[in-house]
């Protein structure tokens, strides 16, 4: 139940550690004593069987829920102390799309651009979206989208919201084998640019730096 | 601020994409304060004595109508957690969907009072008195009903117990609300009416986002 990763970790500030996490779900404890650590350019995959926590320990992480006990550092401070500036980094996406139906896909980058405190001119958010094979359907509201296209539509968001740390529940659902590469390779290129990646998958993925982590 | 222009247009957006939700309030706001006159009759008199009551009475139940809509939406398709985790204050954007909800509930009520005063035999006067009652109190009405939206997402059965904290809230707004009407027809100044709609209004909006923004963390975790 305990893993400690990540030995180098002090020689950046751009780092998440989770020191001694406990997380109880009604009467159940999910896991205790939980530690772990990544630095910029390393990607954490958590893994387990349905209903482990590993969406729960997720949350904890980004701040959504607070854990029994135990603390969550982002760059050597508490995430709880300057809450804002943490969220500034940070990208989750979690089981639901989060994507208004009634609104185009150009519409939902550009309203998460300006929530995200993001400079989003149109041009790029098209071209954006035209990178992930949504050429043609930039003005179509998104309840006319297939599943895997909205996974797709994440992925742009991904790329335009400038985040530092990417918190992934579950991102390779509904995708297809080629839309998989492109997520991978898009991970890839965030790692390589110095970000932090967690995520959950049941899929084996290859990824540079990657450290598993089974609860 | 610019988050909360943001939120404000998104919310607008959405409600021109699905006006039918938005639509349904406001007809039974003009439905019932127009059945009234209809059911009571021709007596004037009458009918100015109660007009303020009702219309007050139908301006609280429309604006309850739509109220579960205000976070409902964005709690079921995730987006909620978003603005949570957005580097915005929370405050600010769950000020933004306030402001747009009374935008969409409240000032096309302020708006027809009028006309549905005409039906009610109601002088020039006391209209006056009416869409100012309804200017400050509405928005009153979206700010307190903005917390029992947060405090019963994600229940069954939400609606109604959202109803039942909501309604003991409303009172006040509605005594002084329909007050100042009458207050105005009988010659009596209505300055102290007035006066405690503004302090209603002034108190909500220094501390009814801040009490919803907890509501909604809470609802999230």
């Amino acid at each position: 139940m305990t893993a400690t990763i990540s030995p180098t970790s002090s020689k950046t500030a751009l780092a998440l550690e989770a020191r001694e996490l406990t997380c109880v779900r009604g009467e159940r404890q999910l896991f205790s004593g939980l530690n772990l650590s990544i630095s910029a350019g390393e990607c954490l995959h958590v893994r387990g069987e349905n209903g482990v926590g590993k969406t729960s320990l997720l949350r904890i992480l980004t701040g959504l829920s607070k854990p029994e006990s135990g603390e969550v550092l982002w760059g050597n401070q508490s995430i709880a102390h300057d809450t804002l500036a943490y969220h500034r980094d940070l990208l989750f996406l979690g089981h639901r799309d989060a994507l208004k139906e009634d609104l185009s896909a150009v519409e939902n980058l550009q309203m998460y651009a300006a929530l995200d405190d993001v400079v989003l001119p149109l041009e790029k958010a098209l071209a954006t979206l035209w990178r992930f094979g949504l050429r043609g359907r930039e003005n179509l509201p998104v309840h006319c989208l297939s599943a895997g296209q909205k996974r797709r539509l994440l992925m742009a968001r991904m790329v335009t919201r400038q985040a530092k740390l990417w918190i992934l529940d579950e991102p390779f659902n509904a995708l297809d084998f080629k839309a998989v590469n492109a997520l991978q390779d898009l991970i890839a290129e965030h790692l390589a640019d110095d970000g932090l990646v967690v995520l959950t998958s049941h899929q084996m993925v290859s990824l540079p730096n990657v450290r598993v982590i089974e609860l | 601020m610019n988050a909360m222009f943001a939120i404000i247009t998104r919310d607008l957006l959405l409600v021109m994409r699905r006006k039918s939700e938005v639509l349904t309030a406001l007809f039974f706001f003009v439905v019932v304060t127009s059945l009234f006159p209809l059911g009571i009759g021709a007596d004037p008199a009458l009918l100015r004595k109660i007009a303020p009551g009702v219309i007050w009475v139908a301006a609280l139940l429309s604006t309850l109508l739509g109220l579960h809509r205000m976070f409902a939406a964005d709690y079921q398709d995730g987006t909620l957690e978003q603005l949570v985790l957005s580097p915005q204050p929370l405050v600010l954007l769950v000020a933004g969907k306030i402001i747009a909800h009374w935008l969409v509930c409240g000032l096309p009520l302020v708006i027809l009072a009028p006309i549905i005063g005409i039906q009610f035999d109601l002088d020039v006067d006391s209209l006056y008195v009416l869409m100012a009652s309804l200017l400050l109190g509405t928005p009153v009405l979206s700010l307190l009903g903005s917390i029992g939206a947060a405090l019963t997402l994600g229940l069954r059965g939400g609606s109604v117990l959202m109803s039942l904290l909501i309604l003991p809230l409303y009172v006040p707004v509605l005594i002084f609300g329909a007050g100042a009407v009458y207050a105005n027809s009988v010659g009596l100044n209505i300055s102290g009416h007035i006066s405690l709609l503004g302090a209603l209004l002034i108190l909500a909006l220094a501390f009814v986002p801040w009490v919803s923004a907890a509501a909604i963390k809470i609802a999230i975790e």
